[in-house]
């Protein structure tokens, strides 16, 4: 982990209510695809988790939904503006265990952290395969990105107005077959695909988070292989280490 | 001995800045940001005598300058922390830590003070006693100076360190708690412990908080913490470590005016984790401005 101040060299509306977010500044500590960083906005106490979606030689790329008051305030960040933020957070996805040919799921904001999987993926020569979920037209977003990756991809909207009608899981059967997957999303959806899955993978999960980095035990679930910190031992949690609530 | 220097029940702390309970694990976190030597002390997670889960999620919601919490007391049990933590903390920090510890029954209070006052790494043991007394009809010890007291005198006839009594600023009236810890033998008092709250979320019309209630700290409660600080050092003779809200160096001077002769810091290191560092770097250059001289004389 890393703690610094980036500066915003651009900041984009890609979908409704969703924007792209580059930060330029030290990128080094964030290693894995599927980790976070948690970022400090004017106003709120608390810092704000958010995926990284593409991480480069000079900064990194966030994709994120105006859901609420520090969401807000980032969409309103112009160029040149600075965040201090803290970098290289939680355990990512396991690259080494994709097999041939892998298949992605994304659901919303759960598609960002995918697209530098997918990046990885598609460098090592896997034949990716991509679900990406949305509500409706209006909110899909990265499409063509994992196209020009050379991925396969499929889009599905629950109002069907885009793409597949229904849900990522409708899509699931039409992919064929896969060695193993990466899903992130809202935790219903990830029970979904779980319920669904033929293969072993693995999910990306969100928790409420006081630190982000290990102190406050804020985020913790309960798992096979014993309890887990979402922010340390996680987001990324494997198909078998899983228990669900409720 | 430099003039940062302060001396808590008789050992010499560096500086009086002190991560608080449950904001800085096991201290290991920390060790990889910085040499976390620096600090005068720390106080490690809240320990039971049983390995504990705690509360479910959410755990974490946010307010104006503060946050809650119902994390509930996870931590790996006395035994664990003894095998495993304390080890591997020994390996990246090299004075006494303050072992916070909580039960809920005098017993559990007792027997795990005494596993951790046999620990060479242990300088103090803070007795957190806001939590619910399962054998009191789930009140907690912290708000019945009764209750207090037992805790206290059992703690202190089975241990040979230091003993810090963590109070709960949940009472009416903090005085007749604080002098009957003192009575029955506290080496010291420590507080304010996280005060009561709730957020409920207008979207879903429910708690934020899945425990419902949680505990309100960070700056928003350092008026409180101080007014506490305050009453309690001038009511007792035994060492007031003071927390709540503490974020600067400027707060830090402010609590010992209080009376205060440590300062503990809590939430100030989940927004960020160098908090402190920075505080200790940072205090030379406030007692210059406060023509403050050594912290030992600051009352
Ligand atoms: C590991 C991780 C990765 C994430 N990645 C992304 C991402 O790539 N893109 C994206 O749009 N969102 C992502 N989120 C969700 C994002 O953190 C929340 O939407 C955001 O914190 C909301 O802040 P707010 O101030 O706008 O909303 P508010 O509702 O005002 O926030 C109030 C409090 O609730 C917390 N909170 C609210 N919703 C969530 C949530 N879903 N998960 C965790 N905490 C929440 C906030 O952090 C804050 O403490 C991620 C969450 C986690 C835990
Ligand atoms: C996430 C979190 C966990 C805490 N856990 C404990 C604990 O285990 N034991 C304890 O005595 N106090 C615990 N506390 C209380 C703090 O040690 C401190 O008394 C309180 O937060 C006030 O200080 P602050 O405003 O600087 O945070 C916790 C506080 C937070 C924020
Ligand atoms: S958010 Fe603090 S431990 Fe995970």
């Amino acid at each position: 982990m890393k703690q610094g101040i980036y500066t915003v060299s651009e900041n984009l509306k890609i979908a409704d209510g969703v924007y792209r977010m580059t930060l330029s500044g030290d990128p080094s500590a964030i290693t894995a695809a599927g980790q976070f960083v948690n970022l400090l906005t004017d106003g709120c106490y608390l810092r704000r988790p958010i995926s990284v979606c593409e991480v480069g030689k000079d900064g990194f790329t966030i994709i994120y939904k105006v859901v609420g008051k520090g969401t807000e305030k980032m969409s309103r960040a112009k160029k040149g503006d600075e965040f201090d933020v803290l970098t290289g957070l939680g355990n990512g996805y396991d690259v080494a265990a994709s097999g041939k040919s892998p298949l992605l799921i994304g659901g919303g904001v759960g598609v960002p952290p995918l697209y530098e999987l997918a990046k990885r993926l598609t460098a090592q020569g896997k034949r990716v395969s991509v679900i990406i979920g949305f509500n409706k037209k209006s909110e899909v977003f990265y499409e063509k990105e994992f196209l020009s990756l050379g991925c396969k991809v499929f889009v599905a909207t629950a109002d069907g107005s885009y793409g597949e009608k229904g849900f990522v899981t409708d899509v699931m059967k039409k992919v064929g077959t896969y060695t193993y997957f990466y899903a992130c999303g809202p935790e219903p959806m990830l029970k979904a695909v779980y319920k669904k899955s033929e293969t072993d993978g693995e999910f990306s999960f969100e928790r409420r988070m006081g630190c982000g980095f290990g102190a406050c035990m804020g985020c913790s679930c309960k798992t096979v292989t014993g309890n887990k910190r979402i922010c340390k031992e996680g987001p990324v949690i494997k198909k078998g280490d899983i228990i669900w609530e409720d | 001995m430099g003039r940062l220097s302060v001396d808590l029940c008789g050992i010499e702390l560096d500086n009086p800045v002190i991560p608080a309970s449950g904001t800085f694990g096991y201290g290991y976190e920390f060790a990889d940001l910085y040499d976390i030597n620096i600090l005068g002390t720390f106080s490690f997670k809240g320990t039971t005598k049983e390995p504990r889960f705690g509360n479910p999620t959410p755990r974490i919601a946010e307010c104006a300058s503060g946050m809650l919490n119902s994390v509930g007391l996870q931590n790996p049990g006395a035994e664990k922390v003894v095998s495993e933590e304390l080890p591997r903390l020994k390996k990246v920090f090299g004075k006494k830590v303050m072992a916070n510890v909580s039960g809920f029954s005098v017993e559990e209070y007792v027997e795990t003070c005494r596993i951790l006052d046999g620990q060479e790494q242990v300088g103090w043991i803070e007795v957190n006693v806001s939590c619910p007394n399962v054998h009191g009809g789930g009140m907690s010890f912290g708000t019945d100076a009764r209750a207090a007291a037992e805790v206290t005198a059992k703690v202190k006839a089975a241990t040979e360190k230091p003993i810090i009594i963590k109070l709960s600023p949940n009472v009416t009236d903090i005085v007749p708690i604080a002098r009957a810890c003192e009575d029955a033998g506290a080496d010291g008092i420590s507080l304010i412990n996280t005060l009561l709250g709730m957020r409920i979320d207008l979207k879903t019309r429910k708690p934020v908080l899945k425990n419902v209630t949680g505990g309100l700290s960070g700056p928003a409660v350092f008026p409180v913490a101080l007014r506490m600080v305050y009453q309690t050092a001038k009511a007792v003779k035994i060492p007031v470590v003071g927390m709540g809200g503490v974020a600067s160096a400027e707060d830090v001077l402010e609590m010992m005016l209080a009376g205060a002769t440590a300062v503990e810091v809590g939430a100030a290191n989940l927004v960020n984790p160098y908090a402190c560092r920075d505080i200790i770097r940072d205090l030379p250059a406030a007692m210059d401005k406060y023509g403050i001289k050594t912290l030992k004389e600051i009352r």
